[in-house]
């Protein structure tokens, strides 16, 4: 027997100089910081402070850092693929061989979607939710330095699958029977598969952990119908978490049993039925798609109102809006395979459903634009990117509702039109709304501005570039040219692929703008240090200093009104504020399982796609020590005496308004 | 919702004094339930391997056992009531139920359709068989 099960040096890709090119530079970076922060003798800083956190805040910040540096490991397969379109025309094969274009496009789904997409939501909601409701912590601390850290053992997989092995050759979907052990037999689908599982814990139990924060911990006061539209759209999408992500757990579950213990779910014999996987599949991956996009809506919502000056145009109708989406999401699955066989009957229902679900959507589109009727706009970075996304999500919704028209989609299926409909709505929806929720929140985390010129600098690049990137793409998928083409013989596409090319250097131009910007920000921030309400905000986080002390409030807040903080800034100055009584507090203790259970994930995952048994058994020993010693700890909760408190305060005096 | 019904957030230890559950009634509906929960899985084998129902309901019976069996399990075990506390509860069991049923019977519904355009299974097996 094999001690290291299908693991040897045939491996490591030795002969693909990209490869290696990508994976020693890869080496040589973690090398380095791993280095200089040993040398510098952070490591004990980092480990009390951040790795072991269990401060919303800080995970937080974690999850957004995770989402960025992936960000460039996605960005950079994207310029790979464009770039082999731009030249694999006619005869030409361009450069990347099949196999490895294959392992990009795939790649670069997966990463874009769980990898950057999901943290960067996820860390948004982590840092800001607690904020927003008034209170001091999500609901369970430590469970969620668990999520965030099976997220990153997701991640380490996904990126030690360059090096050692390979990644999935079958599309981010890895649909069946492609996926099958029969057609895929190497460690590629693996790696894919127990990535997904591995983060998607991560997520789930951020879902149950948000779902239970909004539904049972609010500020005194906070009624469902106080909250901030950010906390409602979160609650709409942590929902759709714990319901959709099971289902995602469960269908890559069977299709792990198909692949190791010779089951028949989805294969070509034995009875399989390949489509189930395709069904299975997109009921996760619609609500996804919602997942993705709601806390989004969240952020233009106070970014809209908060720099108009002006309450959010009808909040109900958003909140209804917003729930009609979380239940909705659910009926439109089918539009994803119309081209499956169906009926009319069948296609038609989910049709419809589909261009149901964008009525929400456009009453969303609508209440922005009345909140900046009228209002006095300030246009700082956080609305160019608001009013960006306004433009360019309509169109990608109204490319989407074409689609949902089944005999259209019978012509526009798998085509370059469908990639350029989900990457607008992506792009123009989730990036743009995560690039508003960071330039406004940035300096409630470190109490520092970031940087005017250079954000403005990446909002011109990114929205420029993704027209000059994307608009093409539609324009091809008319002429006929399918997705996923390593080459293609007909040069009339060539001329659009180029400009294709060129539009994803513009994103790459704003891409370099933002890490300029954090760089220039972080250089000068004593110029661009602020207090705790920066923007002239509205809403409970912006009454407290920036960046929040651990404890978040002193005194948790008494609200009384929707845009509780706006209210009682306007009344400050007519009445007297009565001094504060202090109380000490108990904030929950830092933890290291959530580290030290990511690291046994990751030997599990490692483990089960090169088949060294031993090791999964020890990983899954050892994740049932880990949390076996959590469950028998002694105290859980450092105390905050009274007087650190008053003091913080009184230190803070001039940031905190009131 | 007013101020009377919020929830204590982490580290705010005075509004809401902790209600204490008596034991004996809590270990009395664990008892209660367990044997229910018992009751019908002994049930379940026993409606499986029984000749006294008619063969074609015994599918249905274990269907109507296996749903008892969930709503025990909600009631005895993870204290779903009607009272005013469990709102949330409530409501996201209906969440639940709700997307299940959507999720099951849009499948049921979508795969029967797709197996309705499939080559019919004797012309399949010709094929096969030439």
């Amino acid at each position: 027997m094999n001690l290291l099960g299908k693991l040897d040096w045939s491996a490591i890709p030795f002969d693909q100089p990209i490869i290696m090119g990508a994976g020693a530079f890869m080496v040589l970076a973690i090398v380095g910081i791993l280095s200089w922060v040993t040398l510098k003798g952070y490591v004990p800083y980092l480990w009390r402070e951040w790795i072991t956190s269990v401060d919303h805040k800080r995970i937080g910040v974690m999850y957004f850092l995770l989402a960025l540096v992936m960000l460039l490991r996605g960005f950079s397969d994207a310029i790979m693929m464009r770039a082999q379109q731009a030249v694999a025309a006619g005869g030409a094969q361009g450069y990347l061989p099949p196999e490895h274009f294959d392992q990009v496009f795939s790649a670069h789904g997966t990463i874009m979607i769980f990898f950057v997409a999901m943290p960067f939501v996820i860390g948004l909601m982590n840092f800001v939710l607690p904020l927003q409701l008034g209170v001091r912590d999500v609901a369970f601390p430590t469970l969620n330095s668990v999520s965030f850290w099976l997220t990153a053992s997701g991640v380490l997989l996904i990126n030690i699958s360059l090096v050692v092995g390979e990644f999935a050759k079958t599309g981010w979907i890895a649909y069946p029977p492609l996926s099958e052990l029969q057609f895929s037999p190497g460690v590629g689908v693996d790696y894919y598969l127990w990535s997904l599982q591995i983060s998607g814990v991560g997520t789930l139990l951020t879902g149950i952990n948000f779902v239970t924060t909004i539904l049972k911990l609010r500020a005194p006061g906070m009624g469902y119908m106080r909250m901030p539209v950010f906390c409602w759209t979160s609650l709409a999408a942590n929902l759709l978490i714990v319901a959709a992500f099971p289902v995602l757990t469960a269908t890559l579950g069977m299709l792990l049993l198909d692949r190791y213990l010779g089951f028949h779910f989805f294969t070509v014999d034995g009875q399989g039925n390949a489509m189930m996987y395709v069904n299975l599949f997109w009921v996760w991956g619609h609500p996804e798609v919602y997942i993705l996009i709601l806390p989004p809506f969240g952020i233009f919502s106070e970014v809209v109102s908060t720099f108009s000056g002006k309450p959010l145009f009808g909040y109900r109708s958003m909140v209804a809006a917003t729930m009609a989406i979380c239940v909705l999401s659910f009926l439109v699955w089918l539009h994803h395979f119309f081209t499956m066989g169906a009926s009319a009957d069948v296609n038609g229902f989910f049709g419809i459903m589909t261009m149901i679900i964008a009525v929400p959507t456009g009453v969303k589109v609508f209440n922005w634009l009345f909140t900046m009727y009228g209002g006095r706009v300030r246009f700082e970075v956080p609305i160019l990117w608001s009013i960006g996304f306004m433009v360019t999500f309509v169109i990608g919704g109204m490319t989407g509702v074409l689609m949902a028209v089944p005999p259209a989609d019978f012509q526009l299926h798998n085509s370059l039109f469908l990639v350029a409909h989900f990457h607008n709505v992506i792009i123009g929806g989730v990036v743009f709304g995560v690039m508003a929720g960071y330039n406004y929140w940035f300096p409630k985390a470190f109490g520092f501005k970031l940087d005017e010129r250079w954000g403005r600098a990446s909002f011109w690049c990114w929205l420029i570039g993704f027209y000059v990137a994307f608009m093409p793409l539609y324009v091809l998928g008319l002429m006929g040219m399918t997705r996923r083409m390593q080459h293609y013989d007909n040069p009339a596409w060539q001329p659009w692929l180029v400009v294709a090319a060129i539009g994803t250097v513009i994103i790459l131009g704003g891409i370099v703008s933002q890490i300029v910007q954090l760089v220039v920000s972080i250089r000068h921030r004593d110029r661009l240090r602020v207090t705790g309400d920066p923007w002239n905000g509205r809403t409970l986080e912006w009454s407290t200093a920036s960046p929040p002390p651990a404890w978040n409030f002193a005194v948790l807040p008494q609200v009384a009104e929707r845009d509780n903080y706006w209210v009682t800034k306007q009344r400050a100055n007519a009445e007297q504020v009565p001094p504060l009584q202090y109380e000490p507090i108990e904030t929950p203790k830092n933890s290291p399982v959530g580290f030290v259970n990511a690291f046994f994930a990751v030997a599990i995952g490692f483990a089960l796609i090169w088949h060294i048994w031993w090791m999964a058994g020890l990983g899954l020993f050892g994740t049932f020590l880990t949390i076996l010693i959590f469950a028998f700890r002694d105290e859980d909760e450092t105390e905050v005496p009274e007087a650190q408190l008053a003091q913080f305060d009184r230190a803070h005096q001039s940031e905190v308004a009131i | 919702m007013t101020a009377t019904s919020y929830n204590r957030a982490p580290g705010d230890r005075s509004i809401v004094t902790d209600k204490e559950e008596p034991i004996s009634a809590g270990a009395l509906v664990y008892t209660l339930g367990l044997a229910l929960a018992v009751i019908m899985t002994a049930l379940s084998f026993w409606v499986a391997n029984t000749s006294l129902l008619w063969a074609a309901g015994v599918p249905l019976g274990l269907a109507v056992l296996a749903i008892a069996q969930m709503g025990i399990h909600l009631v005895f075990f993870l204290h779903i009531t009607t009272g005013p506390d469990n709102t949330n509860n409530v409501m996201a069991l209906a969440f639940g139920v709700l997307i299940v049923l959507l999720v099951m019977a849009g499948s049921l519904v979508i795969m029967t359709n797709l197996n309705g355009s499939m080559m019919p299974a004797d012309l399949m097996d010709m094929q096969m068989h030439y």
